[in-house]
């Protein structure tokens, strides 16, 4: 049972990168659009694309963590203790950035606008790479089992919580880019898909080169996963570069189709081999997924309320993306890269 | 300096943890009502709309629902925060009764993501969605509001009854019953309690602004229209409020007495316990000041034996197991402040009741505008009241009588740096957000570029200015 609730929370966190991340990523490249009047067109790209669905995308971290707290609270405690720095960075930094970006849609005034959209982009930069860290410091082992604190630096400031990191905040605004070429050629602005496009080629070729690197790193810092990368998980991980080698083709190629799903994928797939990767631990090599897990009525009740949720939230998502199928809702459309394919 | 230094890297977390924990709960609940009830007012207005083809009123309902996108994701980023929080303030709490506690926040989840589904239909759906499907879309998210508000304080309603576990002998939980956890003993009362408070806050709050604007010239029907749907319904909830709240003081008394002797002001176990409003305990266990009525409290802990009722005094309980004599002083404070309030509240509502039954109108009064201007924040402030009574009472415990607060919170010593931020940011947060919503009033009231008005069913062009503007912060 207890493994079945961790599927549930690694295809939450996965859910969370790719539909959070996309949402990080247009931050990104909010912040490196450019001053006021350069920067006006992809801005309008970008807030068209996230407009509707930041708020639903983030549900899922809280998610991730009622999950966790719920059913492995000892991880939890280990895990919030060690690493309170990067978390509350985390937590400080998604209060700005959601907090930024509703109000820049609601005031007028362009310097209003500015600072709203300041904060609203430096902190999706911030946020990626303080849970990467997070997920780094859990990745190399540096988190403690028994609700008890590692070390409050080494933890989040070491060779793989930087990976994880960099690599976060490369991997969001790469899979972001290859939305937002979609979102343009929606909104009929080629010039714009173009720019996009650029850019998710670029970001692609940087992600690339960061995994490569951190094929060193992990071997060095983060022995058990580099060990499982290689063997458990090395079909999601040959998984995961086909698809972002077939997805730098498609963008190269400027296909019409193909390119978004196939990002999607990349990401998604390297996400699950690092949960693969570290299989059966939860904490790497201190805490096993099974030692961690809450009493089995307590992990019942969780498998309940995710089935609950398939069939109560699942419908209301399907009424919002039908609706937005048919034009019967602004151009915009709620349903678009709503976690739409949740559970 | 370096001596300096050392000593803040030695500060002690708890007293941070708990005023971060405070502020952050504090400061989330001032939007809490407007999530919870806004969408019932906004309803209210729409339903009318479509039933008496009010143009008033269809106007209020599509201004509400887009003040509501702003307050409601407000209100997302700081419960976001709160479930940082809870590990980084609290990790021992956590890791130890997690496995419990976590329950009830596993339903909220689904109650908010269904929430946040319909506001995006109710807001998305003014001018796509036929007039009575889009009406339907709203009701989803009064429903999940209520119950996403008592799955949240199912969880603190077991932090003062925590049943639904069973604990082996080094005191980790093996067996959960899940069903006990959410509906504990102090749930159903708490929960009501809070939602109907929910209902005064909201009601009270979008009443008071258009109070204000009458009161400044502006009393038109539009304003009317508005004033009196929000005050109707939270007063039609004050009695109600008095009755449960009644009903929670003597379940307090039942199942927390040291709560009880706290809110009471009762420093000696005793019959004929008078209730004494204001004043203050010392430390040598003497009360001072205040006005004290006799036998009162004993009288309404439990009226079947009056006067002879016997009220549990502080010295009933070991030092170390009641809240300190500071926190005393809090909590009976806070429990006058809220019971007056209330009192005061349910009599502007009876004002109100009256003039209607009498004069089949408003009042139009200027005394009774100017305090109608106030009770929004006079809600406010009671249901803050609240909340301090009953977590400031149930001192020293975080889980009533298994674990105490020192015992829960975070070892790291940085906690005060990020209290300091998240004040900062906060009241940053917290000013912009009024800002902000007085700014798309102004906007409204000048009438360009964000308005409404016209037809808001008929077919628009897409590129529209106003059309964009819905989109706002959709959630
Ligand atoms: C507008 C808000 C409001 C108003 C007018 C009242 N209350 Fe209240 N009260 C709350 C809002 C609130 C609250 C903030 O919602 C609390 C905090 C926790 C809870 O569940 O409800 C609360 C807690 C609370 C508690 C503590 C429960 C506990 O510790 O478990 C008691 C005994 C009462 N109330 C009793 C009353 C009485 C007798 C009132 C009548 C005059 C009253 N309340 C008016
Ligand atoms: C579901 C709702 C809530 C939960 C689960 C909850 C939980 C907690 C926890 C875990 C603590 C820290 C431990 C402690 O000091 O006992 C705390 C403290 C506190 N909370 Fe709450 N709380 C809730 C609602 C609120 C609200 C809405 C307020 C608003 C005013 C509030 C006010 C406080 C205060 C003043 C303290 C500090 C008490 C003290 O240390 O003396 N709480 N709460
Ligand atoms: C300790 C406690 C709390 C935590 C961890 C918490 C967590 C959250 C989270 C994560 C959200 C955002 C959900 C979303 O928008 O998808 C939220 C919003 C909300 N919370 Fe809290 N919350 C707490 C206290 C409370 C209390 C005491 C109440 C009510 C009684 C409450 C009622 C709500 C409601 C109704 C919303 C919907 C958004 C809104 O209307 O602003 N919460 N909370």
């Amino acid at each position: 049972m207890s493994t079945a609730v961790a599927i549930v929370l690694m295809a939450a966190i996965v859910a969370y990168a790719i539909f959070a991340g996309a949402d990080f990523g247009a931050g990104f490249w909010d912040l490196t659009a450019g001053g006021p009047e350069r920067g006006a067109r992809p801005r309008a790209v970008i807030e068209h694309s996230i407009g509707p669905v930041w708020e639903a995308n983030h549900v899922w971290l809280i998610f991730v963590f009622a999950v966790l707290w719920t059913s492995f609270p000892e991880a939890y405690a280990s895990i919030t203790l060690t690493l309170f720095v990067p978390l509350a960075i985390a937590a400080l930094g998604i209060v700005l950035r959601g907090a930024g970006f509703a109000f820049r849609k609601a005031v007028v005034r362009m310097e209003y606008r500015r600072v709203f959209g300041g904060a609203f982009a430096l902190s999706s930069v911030i946020v990626p790479y303080a849970l990467g860290a997070v997920a780094g410091g859990i990745a190399s082992g540096r988190v403690p089992a028994g609700g008890r604190a590692g070390d409050p630096v080494s933890s989040w400031i070491n060779p793989t919580s930087i990976l994880g990191g960099v690599l976060a905040v490369a991997a969001v605004a790469y899979l972001s880019a290859a939305y937002l070429v979609w979102d343009a050629r929606r909104l009929g602005d080629p010039a714009m898909a173009a720019y996009f496009r650029r850019r998710a080629v670029g970001a692609a070729l940087a992600v690339a080169v960061i995994g490569a690197a951190g094929v060193f790193v992990l071997r060095a810092d983060a022995e058990y996963v580099f060990d499982g990368l290689t063997s458990r998980a090395l079909p999601l991980v040959i998984v995961s570069v086909a698809c972002g080698v077939g997805a730098l083709v498609l963008l190269v190629r400027d296909a019409a189709r193909g390119g978004r799903l196939l990002a999607v994928g990349a990401v998604a797939s390297i996400v699950a081999a690092w949960g693969v990767a570290q299989w059966a631990y939860l904490l790497p090599e201190s805490l096993k997924v099974s030692a961690a897990a809450a009493p089995d009525s307590t992990l019942t009740t969780v498998l309940v309320v995710v089935g609950l949720a398939a069939v109560i939230v699942l419908p209301g998502f399907v009424v919002l993306y039908v609706l937005d199928q048919r034009g019967l809702l602004p151009e915009e459309g709620a349903g678009d890269a709503v976690p739409g394919v949740k559970e | 300096m370096g001596g300096g230094l050392a000593a803040l890297a030695t500060v002690d977390p708890v007293p941070w943890a708990r005023g971060q924990m405070a502020f952050t709960l504090a400061f989330h609940i001032i939007l809490v009502p407007l999530g919870v009830s806004w969408a019932f007012l906004t309803l209210i207005a729409n339903y009318r709309a479509l039933r008496h083809d009010d143009s008033d009123a269809l106007l209020l309902a599509q201004r509400w629902s887009k003040y509501m996108a702003v307050t409601f994701a407000v209100g997302a980023v700081t419960g976001t925060v709160l479930s940082f929080e809870f590990g980084l303030l609290w990790p021992r709490f956590m890791g130890q009764w997690g496995d419990a506690f976590g329950i009830p926040f596993m339903f909220e989840g689904i109650f908010f993501f269904t929430e946040a589904i319909f506001i995006a239909l109710y807001i998305f759906g003014w001018r796509r969605l036929r007039p009575w499907t889009h009406f339907w879309t709203g009701v989803p998210i009064v429903l999940t509001g209520v119950f996403g508000s008592a799955a949240v304080v199912a969880a603190n309603a077991w932090m003062n009854a925590p049943t639904g576990f069973t604990l082996d002998s080094s005191g980790t939980i093996v067996d959960v019953d899940p069903w006990r956890v959410i509906f504990n003993d102090a749930m159903p009362l708490q929960a009501a309690h809070m939602i109907i408070a929910a209902y005064l806050v909201g009601g009270f709050l979008v009443a008071s602004v258009y109070a204000t604007g009458m009161l400044r010239g502006r009393r038109d029907r539009y304003h009317r229209v508005g004033f009196v749907i929000a005050f109707s319904v939270a007063a039609a909830m004050t009695p109600v409020q008095l009755v449960v709240g009644d009903a929670l003081a003597r379940w307090v008394y039942d199942n927390q007495p040291a709560k009880f002797a706290a809110i009471e002001l009762v420093p000696e176990t005793a019959s004929d316990v008078p209730e004494t409003l204001l004043g203050r305990l010392n430390d040598d266990g003497t009360v001072s000041g205040g006005f004290a009525i006799p036998g009162l409290a004993s009288w309404l802990s439990d009226p079947s034996t009056g006067r002879d009722t016997v009220v549990q005094g502080l010295d009933a309980f070991p030092a170390d197991e009641r809240p300190t004599t500071r926190q005393v002083n809090i909590v009976h404070l806070a429990w006058d402040v809220m019971v007056g309030l209330g009192t005061l509240l349910f009599l502007l509502s009876v004002w109100y009741g009256l003039v209607w039954a009498f004069r089949r109108h408003m009042p139009r009064s200027k005394w009774f505008l100017r305090v109608a201007a106030a009770s929004g924040v006079l809600a406010v402030i009671a249901m803050e009241a609240g909340w301090v009574v009953t977590e400031v009472g149930r001192q020293p415990w975080i889980v009533y009588g298994h674990m105490k607060v020192e015992d829960a919170a975070t070892g790291n010593t940085g906690v005060w740096i990020m209290f300091i931020a998240v004040v900062v940011l906060y009241t940053a947060l917290g000013v912009t957000t009024v800002l902000v919503l007085r700014g798309m009033s102004r906007r409204w009231r000048r009438g360009d570029g964000f308005t409404d008005e016209g037809t808001p069913y008929g077919p628009r062009a897409p590129a529209e200015p106003a059309e964009r503007d819905e989109q706002e912060v959709v959630p």
